[in-house]
């Protein structure tokens, strides 16, 4: 992987994960802004270059995995919401120590499509 | 509650925070790249969907949540965990829109041109999303 599409890489997803997160600032009820939380900010960022590298081939395989990863993801982001109305526990906290989740959800995932 | 959007919320939001977001987002895309070059897309395409902002982004609605009942003069400690317990909610709601994404780019983006599969994605995104949202608000999803 060449050093300017990684710097490309890094550019386009801090504009796209930027913007993403502040359309989540600036709209109301907060469980609307929610949404854009799990907004496609990473695959906008990149499919692009990965095309452009790849093929569409390749990258129709990691759209493939980023179906169970947006599952995984579900099931980090209702744990969250779980934890910190029920345990209390602060946000920061919460995100962190939950990270796992995504990672053993998408690991299980992984498992089955391999 | 309406959905409407705050502009000014936009002018409250600090240097670091934008920095935060954008040395985020732009190390998620490159990890993602990177991993999928060493690993495979099988393994790269998880990342597409990495919670990469959202711990940030939660955390900061708590903070800012914290700080706007401060100023009334409360304690926004419990106010601010809550808020951002919602935000988590609606998050998940999203997830549903994020994966519709993913999967018309999987079927279509072999058979078909690449804006239009770009157009479609966006709008499966949207409609699921905001579809399961507002079945949630209406409590269709509770029966």
């Amino acid at each position: 992987m060449h050093l300017s599409e990684l710097i490309a890489r890094f550019l386009i997803g801090g504009i796209i994960v930027s913007f993403f997160a502040v359309l989540a600032e600036m709209f109301r009820p907060k469980s609307f802004a929610g949404l854009f939380g799990a907004a496609p900010s990473i695959a906008l960022a990149t499919i692009g270059i990965t095309i452009a590298g790849h093929g569409k081939s390749y990258a129709a395989i990691e759209a493939r995995s980023m179906i169970y990863g947006a599952f995984a993801f579900l099931l980090y982001a209702a744990s969250v919401s779980f934890v910190l109305i029920r345990l209390k526990a602060r946000a920061l906290t919460a995100t962190v120590i939950l990270m796992p989740i995504w990672f053993a959800a998408s690991f299980a995932f992984w498992l089955i499509l391999r | 509650m309406i959905v409407h959007a705050r502009l000014a919320v936009i002018k409250g939001i600090k240097l670091q925070e934008w920095i935060l977001r954008f040395i985020f987002g732009g190390a998620v895309c490159v990890i993602a790249g990177l991993i999928a070059h060493f690993f495979g897309p099988l393994i790269g395409g998880f990342f597409l969907a990495f919670p990469a902002i959202f711990p940030a982004s939660a955390s900061l609605v708590e903070a800012h949540e914290k700080q706007h009942k401060a100023r009334a003069g409360f304690d926004g400690t419990n106010r601010g965990r809550i808020v951002a317990a919602i935000d988590a909610f609606g998050t998940t709601m999203g997830c549903i829109g994020l994966a519709g994404f993913a999967f018309v780019f999987w079927i279509w983006l072999p058979r078909a041109d690449l804006f239009v599969v770009f157009a479609l994605a966006a709008l499966a995104w949207l409609v699921l999303s905001v579809g399961f949202w507002l079945l949630r608000k209406k409590h269709i999803l509770h029966r």
